[in-house]
């Protein structure tokens, strides 16, 4: 149930933004002449917010696993397209179980991975009928992740992480070009990924 | 039923001249919105499921956080944001400026690429 807003308590946060003025943790201790709470507040907060964004991205790989599999039981992928599919796959699992150890590293919660199921109904697998449409359907999450990780990278404080993001992009664009190569389409023209 | 593309088309032209009922959708081109959705937005989202972010068909006029099943960021859920043209496209600019300790690690920096995809979100087909 959803409660009304006048029956949610106002937190300090909220009291902050009342008035339509926003003052962060670290504002706030810098206006009370303590810029070693306000610093280290700071980063706390970049720290959680980098978290969150690499959340995003294990969600992502988490979808990319699950979404080989649901293509390799599809029964539609003949033998040599299967062992890249699978190859595939096994980057995406070096790519979750890095994010993991980021995570963990930031004192995070990883996001939850989702049944085989829910993954199922929520890439309408149940179109694909060929091939053709498996390599079209992971070309086109591959290529949507290329997009995502270079659209994360300027999110990140830390900047080890803004290049772990673009590794992962790196990966996924090999993946992308194989992909697309197997369904005979053009070269993907310059400067193409990211716009 | 007319195609897509025709539908679309309709829609700009008449959305130059009208005001919807949450706002007004000026300036953007929903066809060129519509492949900028597709490149950009779709390894998150799509229009009628939720997956890494929530589905997106009927966005317009809708509270954020009210995507049933989906599992917002608190502050999101908490914001009292309606989502309109302006609403959308100060979220696209900055998600974290506009609500702080939200999810989104994405941002559109182009003012026409946001009009674009907000004309999109605002066309018939993702209605």
């Amino acid at each position: 149930m959803i409660k009304s807003s006048r029956s949610v308590t106002v937190s300090r946060r909220d009291a902050l933004f009342a008035g339509g003025v926003a003052l962060s943790g670290a504002t706030v201790a810098l206006l009370a002449g303590r810029p070693a709470l306000a610093a280290q507040h700071a980063a706390s907060q970049s720290a959680q917010k980098d978290a969150s964004v690499i959340n995003t991205a294990l969600a992502l790989e988490y979808e990319g696993i699950n979404a080989y599999t649901l293509g390799a039981q599809s029964n539609l992928l003949e033998k040599p397209v299967l062992a890249i599919a699978v190859k595939f796959q096994d980057d995406h699992k070096v790519h979750r179980d890095r994010l993991l150890a980021v995570l963990k590293t930031l004192g995070a919660t990883p996001v939850r991975e989702k049944s085989l199921a829910e993954y199922a109904e929520e890439l309408e697998v149940n179109k694909l009928k060929t091939q053709a449409d498996v390599l079209n359907f992971a070309a086109g999450l591959e290529r949507g992740a290329v997009n995502a990780y270079l659209g994360i990278i300027p999110s990140f404080a830390d900047h080890a992480l803004a290049k772990l993001a673009g590794q992962l992009a790196s990966d996924e664009t090999v993946h992308f070009a194989i992909l697309n190569q197997a369904l005979g389409r053009p070269l993907p023209e310059a400067m193409s990924f990211g716009v | 039923m007319r195609p897509a593309p025709f539908r679309v088309a309709a829609f700009c032209a008449i959305t130059a001249a009208l005001t919807t009922a949450h706002g007004a959708v000026r300036g953007g081109d929903a066809q060129r919105g519509e492949a900028l959705y597709d490149s950009r937005c779709t390894a998150c989202h799509s229009l009628d499921h939720s997956r890494i972010g929530p589905a997106h068909r009927g966005v317009f006029g809708r509270r954020a956080g009210r995507v049933t099943g989906f599992d917002y960021s608190p502050a999101l859920r908490r914001s009292h944001v309606v989502w309109n043209v302006k609403s959308l496209d100060r979220w696209l600019t900055n998600p974290e400026l506009f609500i702080p300790g939200q999810k989104m690690g994405y941002s559109v920096p182009d003012a026409q690429d946001r009009a674009d995809i907000v004309a999109f979100l605002g066309s018939p087909d993702a209605r």
